[in-house]
């Protein structure tokens, strides 16, 4: 598994030392391409992450009169208390209600669904077509079918609603949650499943009392991608509400860039560090969870 | 063995009923037929409609089939589509092995360079394409602002610059996670390849073509099928960034789409280019499939 790989060999330098470097290390040239790219990407990405942070501090007129890579003298909040009062705090809000009410039912679905898959291991036809449904599900662009989806919204009187978002959200989280779940279910050893069984416990108690907490940490990492992608989601936020109040941040970044405050460069670029902010505070936290869990699905 | 005790932890499993797990399975399916697979079925049916978002859903058969084959702004989304899938494929893919690789040493600073290098794959295309607007600005940007020239141009403004920006974006948003895959590729493989290539008096150049690179085939494959079918649905940041713009420069399928369906409210026709959209992503999924002689997502099933 991804993420076990990773954790592990993240460790491997401080378990093997010297000895587990790269085997040519001594003998061969470093590898200059390589550096050399790496280090010129790493300006690439931290140039603009840098310019919006410093521009975001600095006051309307001062962001045409100085040097744009020249951090202020005089830093000022103003274009934050601007975002905020433009009333940013509700689309965090709403943004937070969007990604924990798709978060936590389609992981848990995902997971019961898994678990089915899993244990039935490949015996039962409807879990096998379920699971062959799903893994057509990661190969199909689901925002190809937003049209309908919209339609559909729009007939159960829900548009315009946080409703609307979460729903279809849910719906494009599960194919991936259940493919990498349901790869850490199946490294759950078997014999403890057996135990569970001559213990007399119901499916649906090994479910919550043995798969559940031997699969945390997959639990963990697949609830942080589907955070992540629907924190950042733009296609259905846009589409499927039109109110001011309903926007979620990425659509109300949007807005903000496209309105009357879009000229004023510092303060769009303010909102755009608050947005990134709470992500980035996660990240320096739980790094290592969450880039494993950004490849769970994908790793060989 | 472990065939032997799946077989009997199966027909233990239906022997007591294995009537419970189906149920298990029941609100995520559930939830993927009404929002995923209802959809799906729908985006065909409602390409053969009429539908102006406000009055009735009228049954047309292929009037929106007609009208969109014959419009020549398809064969231009389909081949501003392409374009963008081939670019940005083609800088993608070269530049994450590189640095995967690089990555994929053990050296303390690498591990801090990979902290601050996948900081793009948290932030949201809405963010990464305002940014870059108000970069690129031609009159407030940097350009103007370090009196640079080559630097001062109308980026989003002139149909081929636009397309550079866009390619070059996405890749600014995507090389941090394709360098990540590579990264874990990479260290799956096994040393003792390199020691025996190393014994045979190979260099570093001769050891990477010919293992790291024939070693590193299902990760090339997981990738690329993520970036091809992946560039197929770039919306949100061509959205912000140009508006498929200037002209229809920079409009892709998924742009289409929408401004069909949302903009000029022929729902019809936005349904057609779904359609399009589906059959293009599953094509390549199989073609991919079929190149790389198994299903990307399949090392996953056998606990790869």
């Amino acid at each position: 598994m991804t993420t076990t790989h990773t954790s592990r060999a993240a460790k491997r330098p401080a378990t093997s030392g010297a000895h587990g470097r790269h085997p040519a290390k001594s003998r061969q040239r470093p590898n200059w391409l390589g550096g050399l790219v790496s280090w010129l990407w790493l300006a690439v990405v931290l140039i603009p992450i840098y310019w919006i942070v410093i521009t975001s501090l600095k006051t309307q007129s001062n962001y045409y009169l100085t040097n744009p890579f020249v951090p202020p003298g005089d830093p000022t909040l103003d274009n934050y208390r601007l975002v905020i009062e433009m009333d940013f705090p509700l689309y965090f809000l709403n943004s937070l209600i969007v990604a924990i009410g798709t978060v936590i039912p389609s992981v848990l679905f995902s997971f019961m669904a898994a678990y089915a898959i899993v244990r039935s291991s490949g015996a039962n036809r409807f879990l096998r077509g379920v699971n062959s449904l799903f893994l057509m599900g990661l190969a199909i662009p689901l925002q190809a079918t937003v049209i309908p989806v919209y339609l559909l919204i729009i007939k159960m009187q829900l548009y315009d609603s946080l409703t609307a978002l979460i729903l279809p959200s849910i719906a494009f989280a599960i194919p991936l949650s259940v493919l990498v779940l349901s790869n850490f279910i199946r490294d759950v050893p078997k014999e403890l499943f057996e135990s569970m069984r001559l213990d007399g416990a119901s499916e649906w108690k090994t479910l919550w009392g043995l798969a559940f907490p031997l699969t945390r940490p997959a639990v963990v990492t697949v609830s942080i991608y589907n955070a992540l992608q629907v924190w950042n989601g733009f296609l259905l936020p846009l589409i499927l509400t039109q109110s001011p109040d309903k926007r979620t941040l990425p659509l109300a970044l949007a807005a903000f860039q496209g309105g009357p405050y879009g000229v004023n460069v510092p303060a769009v670029l303010a909102s755009v560090v608050l947005t990134i902010l709470p992500i980035l505070i996660l990240y320096t936290v739980g790094r290592r969870q969450l880039l494993s869990g950004l490849t769970a699905g994908f790793g060989k | 063995m472990s065939a032997i005790t799946a077989r009997r932890t199966s027909s233990a499993a239906a022997s007591r009923g294995g009537g419970v797990l189906p149920w298990l399975a029941l609100p995520a399916l559930v939830a993927f037929a009404v929002f995923a697979l209802i959809p799906l079925i729908g985006v065909l049916l409602l390409s053969f409609t009429s539908w102006d978002t406000l009055g009735e859903i009228q049954l047309t058969g292929l009037e929106s089939w007609r009208q969109v084959l014959t419009d020549p702004g398809l064969p231009h989304a389909l081949w501003v589509t392409f374009l963008i899938m081939l670019l940005s494929w083609g800088f993608q893919t070269p530049a994450s092995i590189l640095i995967g690789v690089f990555l994929a040493g053990h050296q303390r600073y690498r591990e801090l360079l990979a902290v601050l290098y996948f900081i793009p794959l948290l932030l949201s295309s809405a963010a990464i394409a305002i940014t870059f607007k108000a970069l690129l600005d031609p009159n407030f940007g940097i350009g103007a602002g370090l009196g640079l020239d080559f630097l001062t141009q109308d980026w989003l403004g002139e149909p081929g610059l636009a397309f550079g920006v866009v390619i070059f974006v996405v890749s600014w948003q995507y090389i941090p996670f394709h360098s990540l895959l590579y990264q874990g590729g990479v260290r799956q493989i096994p040393r003792s390849l390199y020691e025996a290539a190393e014994l045979d008096g190979a260099g570093r150049v001769r050891m990477f073509f010919s293992i790291t690179l024939p070693q590193l085939k299902y990760t090339i494959i997981t990738s690329s099928t993520l970036m091809l079918v992946g560039s197929l649905t770039f919306f949100d940041l061509i959205f912000v960034l140009t508006e498929g713009g200037p002209g229809d420069a920079t409009r892709a399928l998924a742009l289409d789409m929408y401004k069909r369906g949302f903009q000029a409210n022929l729902m019809g026709a936005a349904c057609v280019i779904g359609v399009i959209l589906v059959l293009v992503g599953l094509a390549l999924a199989l073609l991919l499939r079929r190149i790389g002689g198994r299903d990307p997502y399949a090392s996953q099933l056998e606990g790869a």
